[in-house]
């Protein structure tokens, strides 16, 4: 269906003409889903040159807000696919939340997204998924070797040792593809996962949330501002956000025994936001809905030439921007091990530390995302009372005010244990280790994390060993470079620290030699 | 990282007691669960060291045996 009604349109990007009925195409890489995720995959192996096609069964870019809140790591990421930039220049920046409580106007806690500065990008900015949507497709349409099928559904996956073949239908016409790797970006109620059988485990929170995107003047800060239990949603919380054009994200919480349809008549919701922001207040409704937390990841994401990215592998609920935003991480983890497999550089066996990573990077989201809930919504009378301690002692003492968990955002999640890693070797003062994702610095008038574009990277405090085949050297010694970013990697003269394609530290040295650099390269590539 | 002290370690251990006792006079139950939960979370801080304070959590847990 490419075309369903009651979802409001963005962008009409058409029905990508299908080929004649009963073909079967030979691909190598074959996206599924049209989302944030699909397309920013699509994106990163359509740069590296691969010839990719992207299957989505809408012939349109939907105008309702779904995610707003774009991590600094998702900036990172997109700045290396080169629409960071866009994002940033169209978005609210922002990097304080503050959580208040009952009517008090003062907040109980408060907190900042980016508390290491001289970085190129904020905590987070603020921004309607359909632009972020946009900016991907346009950049998307300007590849020529990525086929962009918007209006085509698959019907069908059967997987043999070699690849995987899906059937496909568009406005009656069904054709086959059969496709070396297929990514599954076909989000939460993935078709993939369902004809394949999967599972997808997890916990269904019993509490049920009202989102209300309007439109107003108002002249309040760009920052997150949650509350517990104030006079105009007693006893559950609400969260504001600014998006740009004048929208605003509420989030009311409504409780589980609730009749959905009601909830979001219009009649229903104006009263709770006149409630909140004054009888006189102007506004005009962009869209209600009702959101219900869930935490669920399948237990793998890989299943032999398939391969899971984003919603369609874990979801969490919405409290610690860990969605869209884990989402990128995976594409981000699984771009470049797919890049080297394709070219033939790397086992396929890589394919399994992408597992690896990004169940880590799931779990810790799940992990966060639960905890949050479990605050936000106490499952028993103790749990409760705990929360309610909490806050109370939150206002007057210090010590308290850490455990006030109204989300915890998404920031990036290391892998200190993967097998990619090589284990330091040196004693480091401080520093970024092996696992870790990078950390930003000034770099003459530009930023490090600008430099590090999507190859490996060996950035040294002086090196004349020579770089293997395959990495890209940077001597900050020869100009470049920051005492800041010196300082943040501990880089004294001499030491060296091996990007990997994604940005992440895969190891580092005092006194770097080539064969342990090689060494290093083949271990990150899983050899 | 300490390890969590079983020993008798307070003195005045009655006027201890009583004072945790009398702090819930005339309390409803609900006020009760409340205040316990103000304390440990006060004690918790003080004590400041995870693994003393998740051991206390998992020897409470187990009905305080062993």
């Amino acid at each position: 269906m490419a075309r369903p009604t009651g979802i409001p349109v963005w962008k009409d990007i058409g029905v990508a003409t299908p080929p004649a009925e009963g073909t079967l195409e030979e691909k190598k890489i074959v996206i599924v889903g049209g989302g944030p995720v699909g397309m920013a995959m699509a994106l990163d192996l359509g740069q590296r040159g691969h010839e990719v096609v992207i299957v989505t069964r809408w012939d349109f870019l939907p105008a309702y807000s779904k995610a707003i809140c774009w991590s600094k790591r998702s900036l990172d990421i997109l700045d290396r696919l080169g629409v960071g930039q866009k994002l940033v220049d169209k978005g609210v920046v922002w990097n304080v939340g503050k959580v208040f409580r009952g009517d008090e106007k003062e907040p109980v806690y408060e907190f900042d997204m980016l508390p290491v500065k001289e970085q190129k990008r904020p905590g987070f900015i603020n921004l309607q998924q359909y632009y972020a949507e946009e900016y991907l497709f346009d950049a998307i349409k300007a590849l020529p070797n990525v086929d962009f099928r918007s209006g085509h559904e698959v019907t069908g996956v059967t997987q043999d040792d070699g690849g995987v073949v899906i059937d496909v239908a568009c406005e009656g016409v069904s054709y086959k593809i059969r496709t070396t790797w297929l990514i599954a970006c076909d989000g939460n109620k993935s078709s993939i996962r369902d004809l394949m059988g999967l599972d997808f485990e997890g916990r269904v929170f019993e509490d049920n949330f009202l989102i209300a995107d309007i439109t107003m003047k108002q002249g309040r800060p760009s920052e997150r501002w949650f509350w517990f239990d104030p006079p105009f949603n007693p006893g559950q919380s609400v969260l504001l956000h600014k998006q740009p054009d004048d929208m605003w994200r509420i989030d009311f919480q409504v409780g589980w025994n609730i009749d959905r349809e009601a909830m979001t008549r219009d009649e229903n919701v104006e009263p709770r936001i006149r409630a909140m922001l004054g009888d006189d207040v102007e506004f005009k409704k962009e869209w209600y809905s009702i959101y219900t937390f869930q935490c669920r990841r399948m237990a793998r994401f890989v299943h032999g030439h398939v391969i899971f990215a984003g919603d369609s592998a874990h979801l969490v609920s919405p409290f610690g921007a860990r969605g869209c935003n884990g989402g990128f991480a995976d594409i981000d983890n699984l771009g470049w091990k797919l890049d080297l497999i394709l070219k033939g550089e790397a086992p396929e066996s890589l394919l399994e530390t992408y597992n690896y990573e990004a169940v880590v990077t799931a779990d810790e989201n799940i992990l966060n995302s639960t905890r949050s809930t479990d605050f936000l919504t106490p499952k028993s009378t103790v749990s409760e009372a705990f929360r309610d301690a909490v806050l109370t002692l939150a206002a007057d003492h210090a010590f308290a005010r850490p455990f006030v968990n109204s989300g915890r955002l998404s920031t990036a999640v290391a892998y200190p244990e993967s097998p990619l890693n090589t284990p330091d070797e040196d004693m480091w003062e401080g520093g970024v280790p092996p696992g870790s994702p990078p950390l930003d610095a000034p770099f003459g008038e530009e930023w490090l994390l600008d430099q590090l574009n999507g190859e490996f990277t060996l950035v040294a405090n002086g090196y004349d060993g020579g770089a293997p085949e395959g990495v890209r050297l940077i001597d900050l010694s020869t100009g470049g470079g920051s005492n800041v970013l010196l300082n943040r990697y501990d880089l004294s003269p001499g030491a060296a620290c091996l990007f990997r394609p994604d940005q992440y530290v895969a190891a580092r040295w005092k006194k770097p030699t080539k064969a342990k650099i090689n060494s290093a390269l083949r271990r990150a590539m899983g050899k | 990282m300490g390890k969590l002290n079983t020993n008798p370690n307070v003195a005045y251990a009655d006027s201890v007691y009583q004072k945790l006792i009398d702090a819930h006079a005339g309390l409803s139950d609900a006020d009760s669960i409340a205040l316990n939960a103000r304390l440990i979370l006060l004690l918790i801080n003080h004590i400041g060291d995870r693994e003393v304070v998740e051991s206390a959590i998992e020897l409470a847990r187990r009905g305080g045996g062993d």
